[in-house]
């Protein structure tokens, strides 16, 4: 059992956040992902897309603000901002396949070492399956993010050498955000970009996958 | 003459829908879910159905009041589980519901390619992974798709915010969803809409669902209430 503590889920997406290109086309998955919104400046420009027919998607909305036609991929009540937009679903996700979208940011179950994600089944006999927008997600935006602790609750590790969870995408995932380490996806590595309160030689024995030390170029 | 009936309640809107037939149901969780419609067709009693749509209900009403009382026989959806979908949980544990399930972009361009004339079409979504068993695959310019084909209905259950006397639709905010492609998909498309308007009532410019694709429409009220739902 690791005894490492990283940072805190706000301060992990304010990482996310300062890594958003200003004027980026995102989408925000549920849970985790959603709080990156919470950080991004005012004046990014940042037009958040939903998948169920929405860009230009504002915060979630309160008292009287509240529309039972308004809401995001997690079906809770939400705003629109000057220059929002609506479309239907097959125009909606055309606009992810079709890769209009910059960057895409998921929770996940499981990462591998080459991309590969798992976060829409534990494949748990019993557990009735439901995928949604994920795989389209997966695979759909220019660039796709993972945000995620690095170990479950037990302290197994979530990146993977190989997913054991019904996969959701193949090599699809490019940078891995975590409250231990920023992890970057790179054809045949893995680079560590950052450390948040641990060292490498403690994540490759977690880990049981090679690392790269990438911390040095990044603070350059 | 138009084409387009205006019906006077939401149970002569239903009428007619068959034993067995595969209805298409707009809506996403509640919004643009087509509540009325889905009761009338629980009151007219059609039985052994296939329903089409993004959830399989939540609660107590519409698509899980039609659940709960045994009307369904299947369900093609992309996220049947959510905190409130207790009957679709229920029957599909029971055995009595059977569930083929599909990633949501390829739902939506299932029935987009239903309405559009196109024989079946390649997408990458799915590639890969469990839902892609038994699919036949293909490599264009060094990427993987698979074959994914149309999703038409015997009939489509759409929620519009307006429609005018010739059926053209104009939807509400994220409420729009899944209508027009549905709308284009089936065999008969009945709406329900929040105000019917006189034809020339509504921008052309604005019309989101021209009234080609629409045959009954009927006013229904409705309170833009939160229900209270979420996931």
């Amino acid at each position: 059992m690791s005894t490492v503590t990283g940072i805190d889920r706000d301060a992990l997406a304010r990482v996310v956040a300062a890594d958003i290109p200003p004027g980026s086309f995102v989408n925000l998955g549920i849970g985790l992902p959603t709080r990156i919104s919470n950080h991004l400046p005012p004046d990014s420009g940042v037009m958040l897309h939903t998948e169920n027919g929405m860009l230009g998607m504002g915060p979630e909305a309160q008292g009287d603000q509240v529309d039972p036609d308004l809401v995001n991929a997690g079906k809770l009540p939400v705003t629109e901002r000057p220059g929002a937009s609506y479309f239907h679903h097959a125009d909606s996700f055309a606009m992810m396949r079709g890769g209009h979208l910059d960057i895409c940011v998921l929770g996940a179950y499981q990462v591998s070492a080459t991309g590969d994600l798992a976060n829409w089944h534990t494949g748990q006999p019993g557990d009735i399956p439901a995928v949604g927008g994920a795989m389209d997600l997966a695979i759909g935006a220019r660039h796709t993010f993972v945000m995620m602790t690095l170990l479950t609750r037990d302290g197994r590790p979530k990146l993977v050498p190989e997913c054991t969870y019904p996969l959701t995408g193949l090599a699809c995932v490019s940078r891995v955000y975590t409250d231990l380490a920023v992890f970057l996806i790179q054809p045949g590595r893995v680079v560590v970009r950052d450390l948040f309160g641990t060292s490498l030689d403690t994540l490759i024995t977690l880990l049981g996958v090679p690392l790269v030390d990438g911390t040095r170029e990044a603070a350059s | 003459m138009t084409r387009v009936a205006i019906c006077g309640s939401a149970l002569d809107a239903v009428a007619g829908v068959a034993d067995g037939a595969t209805v298409l149901v707009s809506g996403f969780g509640s919004a643009g879910q087509p509540v009325a419609l889905i009761e009338a067709l629980l009151e007219g009693g059609a039985r052994e159905l296939t329903v089409v749509s993004n959830n399989a209900g939540g609660g107590e009403v519409g698509l899980a009041a039609l659940i709960r009382d045994g009307r369904v026989r299947k369900v093609i959806c992309s996220y049947p589980r959510q905190s409130d979908s207790w009957h679709f949980d229920a029957a599909y544990r029971a055995g009595q519901v059977e569930l083929e399930l599909v990633p949501q972009g390829n739902l939506a361009e299932r029935i987009r390619a239903a309405g559009a004339g196109i024989g079946a079409f390649f997408t990458p979504t799915g590639f890969g992974t469990p839902l892609a068993e038994g699919k036949e695959t293909r490599m264009i310019g060094g990427r993987s798709y698979l074959l994914e084909y149309p999703l038409p209905g015997d009939v489509a259950l759409i929620a519009a915010h307006q429609a005018d006397e010739l059926g053209n639709l104009i939807y509400r905010k994220t409420a729009r969803n899944f209508g027009p492609i549905m709308a284009a998909a089936a065999a008969t498309t009945i709406v329900q809409a929040d105000e019917i308007v006189p034809a020339g009532a509504l921008d052309p410019e604005h019309v989101v669902t021209p009234c080609l694709y629409v045959d009954r429409v009927v006013r229904v009220e409705r309170d833009r209430v939160w229900s209270g739902e979420g996931l």
